[in-house]
């Protein structure tokens, strides 16, 4: 593999393990209700997925029916690489005055944060190759934890109709026009996580009501 | 750490009591432990009697209503929507819930944390004297219950009708046509009839100086004791009657009674030296309690905005709850509904032309279709629309068509708001696909019918019956006409328009038993459209088409029009007539019942009067698909 990890010659760090740990144990049967959620977006200095950097990572935990705006979660990564192209979207320049860590500071944080949760995004295959391509690049194997796509959910609350092109890809605007929900702080990476997070409950509510989904069914979508 | 989303909720919040109280720290303090939570509507929130829980809650999105027993009726006495917030029995009170509250439409919920909130209320005089007052207000109350129990026990008999209207605070109309007492009278009367009101404020530093009405212009000018050049001050009325927020309707109505006016001003702290909030007339008392449609009409061409919209659409509702249980005709009830569901549109199109702010480039119309332009649509069911537009030259075509687009996104998020669901389908006038020119419409039109798949017969089953809502009939009656002429002698696009309106297996199976849904949500449910609703509407469609009926797309009226055509068939067209009302009218009474489509009937909860009356029903329906069967040579369907 191109980053080149190697289990033998290198032990990797306790923040990893502690994380791994939790997955040792065969999962226990759960629900819908008793899943933690993690709904996560990053924005970051461009598309691919080799030079590209995380700028910042927010998150929100969604459990039991409730988002938590407590457990929130936003951390800003420190840049030397910069695409001045990207900036205009999410407005994050590189002297801002916020907070900064590094990028191994934050993959420890978010991984302390994530736990074993399953992790939902918009578009779930892009947030996670930046997430895994940062921990590969500190040596360190992909995330362990299961995955959702709200893309996948919405599409799948929609009618199997011909009508609708099947290969659509809805954007998150898309969604929350649908849904009517506020697109403040659209293109913060917490702003996004929030209004993918009330899309994903909307969604998920639908399935559930309309077509009897379980955890495992939502698990199966593409 | 930075908690963009804390931020996001205290933004939300600041705006409403009593969080407007409070500094910015204590509002990031109170937003960071807030829970956000998405209910679907008809959720209960508490019950009466429920333990308390340790979060009161606020609403951000939708709406709830508060209920409780009076009675042993549980009756709704309360709705709260959009920054209201309610549940504040744990903050003052350790007994359980005195009453039910429950979601009214789709809503998300901001839970405050009791805990969170206690030190806010002891250290601080204003939230607690605020608290202390909307909890008194909101019937949670127990003096207040008892309070009125003493006056239903007096021995004048009060009449407390349901809901306890009377008892409900006004609800004001915040946008308040004002004017300097230095501008002409002609000024003022010029502004009242744009506005559509029937009185003006004088206003001086936002505190209200003097009010005109209709009737002291009919009084004072009309009578030529002042001239239109007049300034207002010579003829207003003053000082202004002033009151409180939170004033109730049976206030109010005694007030407007005793100083035998119509309007009430109410302003900041009750009175004229003090900042106007809004404004409150003895006819949004009548339009609060309308249910009365030629009152709803009114208010429908007179809204101002989608909110007002919402709340008369709710009215609409009740009206139609009100006629089915009275078993008044069902053509009577469609009518109605449909004139005021037709009027609101078209109020909702014209306020969204006005906000364009720029006339549409040329002519067009907006066409309901499936449906609603069968005028067959009585529930809260999807939106289904088009624009037409006239042709014009290529180079200006796409430009004319993103104004319609964009016209179209406006309408279609508004009808939304006010209950209208957006279509599953994206079967709008949003949908780049149908905001077309007369000319792309008569293409479009002609491929369906000539390469017909099962796609383009479900386009054309939901396409064809369109009807002008709101712009130029002179379009849409080219397009009909257009409709008439490519299905004419296309004997092949009727065959299968025939074919695809057999598909629908007949509703009663061997023994005539009813057909129930295997699996799935609904098992043992009837599909009351699939099965009854859709065949015999697509049977009206094909034999309307057939028979070269124009400008009818009801199918009772297609039928009823069929019967005149060809008296041998009068008896069973007749009869399908009375089956497409009946079905109609059976799923309108489910719907409400259920508060949902009513498309799905449970057949254990029929009695067996509701049974035979479907069956005949279904005699006719199934009669129909043989006479579609042989007139169409479809004898190897089915």
């Amino acid at each position: 593999m191109k980053w080149g990890f190697n289990k033998k010659n290198k032990t990797l760090p306790e923040y990893w393990s502690r994380y791994e740990s939790l997955f040792l144990n065969p999962p226990k049967k759960t629900d819908l209700n008793t899943t933690t959620f993690v709904v996560l977006d990053t924005e970051t200095t461009g598309f691919n997925y080799d030079k590209d950097r995380i700028l910042c990572i927010g998150a929100v935990k969604v459990l039991n029916g409730y988002i938590d705006v407590n457990s929130a979660f936003e951390i800003y990564i420190k840049q030397d690489y910069f695409n001045e192209e990207t900036i205009q979207i999410h407005g994050i320049l590189k002297h801002d005055k916020l907070q900064t860590v590094t990028e191994e500071e934050a993959i420890i944080l978010f991984l302390d944060y994530i736990q074993d949760a399953i992790l939902v995004a918009h578009h779930t295959f892009f947030d996670l190759t930046m997430i895994n391509t940062a921990l590969n690049r500190l040596g360190l194997p992909n995330l362990k934890n299961k995955e959702l796509d709200t893309m996948s959910i919405f599409k799948a609350t929609r009618l199997k109709s011909n009508i609708i092109d099947q290969k659509k890809r809805y954007s998150l605007d898309e969604l929350a026009e649908y849904y009517d929900i506020d697109l403040s702080d659209r293109h913060t990476a917490s702003g996004d996580a929030l209004i993918t997070a009330i899309a994903f409950l909307r969604a998920v509510h639908t399935l559930v009501k309309t077509k009897q989904y379980t955890l495992k069914d939502l698990l199966k979508l593409k | 750490m930075k908690n963009t989303i804390a931020e996001r909720v205290a933004d939300f919040i600041k705006n409403f009591p009593p969080f407007d109280l409070l500094d910015k720290a204590q509002l990031l303090d109170i937003s960071k432990e807030v829970k956000i939570k998405y209910l679907d509507k008809e959720n209960v929130i508490y019950n009466v009697n429920d333990p308390l829980h340790d979060q009161f809650y606020m609403i951000y999105k939708g709406a709830v209503k508060l209920k409780k027993y009076i009675n042993e009726k549980l009756e709704t006495i309360d709705q709260f929507d959009e920054g209201d917030v309610f549940g504040l029995r744990p903050l003052f009170a350790k007994e359980n819930y005195a009453i039910t509250s429950i979601t009214e439409e789709e809503t998300i919920l901001y839970c405050i944390p009791i805990d969170m909130f206690h030190q806010f209320i002891d250290h601080n005089k204003e939230v607690r004297k605020y608290l202390i007052e909307s909890f008194a207000s909101n019937t949670e109350n127990p003096f207040s219950n008892e309070f009125q129990k003493k006056l239903l026990e007096d021995d004048v008999k009060l009449d407390f009708s349901k809901d306890m209207f009377e008892m409900q605070p006004v609800r004001l109309i915040k946008n308040v046509v004002t004017t300097k007492q230095t501008s002409s009278i002609k000024d003022a009367a010029k502004l009242m009839s744009k506005n559509n009101v029937g009185s003006i404020i004088i206003e001086d530093k936002e505190c209200p100086i003097g009010i005109i009405t209709d009737k002291d212009l009919r009084l004072h000018v009309a009578t030529g004791n002042y001239s239109i050049d007049d300034e207002v001050s010579k003829i207003m009325i003053h000082p202004v009657m002033c009151y409180k927020k939170n004033i109730t309707i049976a206030q109010a109505q005694i007030t407007m009674m005793k100083h035998k006016i119509n309007q009430i001003v109410v302003t900041k702290d009750g009175t004229p030296n003090s900042k106007i909030l809004g404004v409150f007339s003895e006819h949004d008392i009548i339009v609060m309690k309308g249910t009365n449609p030629s009152v709803l009409m009114k208010a429908i061409k007179r809204s101002n905005s989608t909110k007002d919209l919402k709340r008369i659409r709710e009215k609409i509702m009740m009206l139609l709850e009100g006629y089915v249980d009275q078993n008044i005709p069902l053509t009577h009830i469609n009518n109605i509904i449909f004139e005021l569901n037709d009027a609101t549109i078209k109020r909702v199109i014209e306020r969204c032309i006005e906000k364009m702010g720029q006339a549409p480039p040329v002519k067009f119309a907006w066409m309901s279709i499936g449906s609603q332009g069968r005028k067959e649509q009585l529930l809260h069911t999807d939106q289904d629309n088009a624009i037409i537009f006239e042709n014009t030259d290529d180079d200006h075509l796409e430009e004319v068509r993103t104004y319609f687009l964009t016209l179209a996104k406006k309408v279609n998020k508004r009808l939304k708001t006010i209950g209208f669901e957006y279509c599953p389908g994206e079967m709008m006038a949003k949908n780049p696909k149908y905001c077309l020119s007369l000319d792309e419409w008569e293409n479009q039109f002609s491929a369906w019918t000539r390469e017909t798949g099962d796609e383009e017969l479900l386009l054309c089953s939901i396409f064809f019956d369109f009807d002008i809502t709101y712009g130029d009939p002179s379009l849409t009656n080219q397009l009909s006409d257009h409709v008439l002429e490519i299905t004419k002698n296309n004997l092949i696009f009727q065959s299968k328009l025939g074919a695809s309106s057999l598909r629908s297996p007949s509703p009663l199976g061997f023994f005539r038993q009813f057909l129930v849904e295997q699996d799935g949500e609904h098992k043992d449910h009837f599909d009351l459209k699939k099965r009854a609703i859709m065949p015999i509407s697509d049977a009206g469609r094909l034999l309307a088409i057939h028979y070269q009926t124009k400008n009818i797309n009801n199918t009772a009226e297609r039928f009823e029009k069929l019967a005149e055509l060809m008296p041998e068939d009068e008896e069973l067209y007749l009869s399908c007539a009375y089956a497409s009302k009946a079905l109609l009218k059976f799923r309108t009474k489910h719907g409400l019942r259920h508060h949902d489509s009513g498309r799905f009937i449970a057949l254990a909860e029929l009695s067996k009067e509701e049974k035979m009356k479907l069956k005949r029903c279904f005699k006719a329906v199934s009669k129909v698909q043989e006479l579609i069967k042989l007139k169409f040579n479809l004898k190897n369907f089915i």
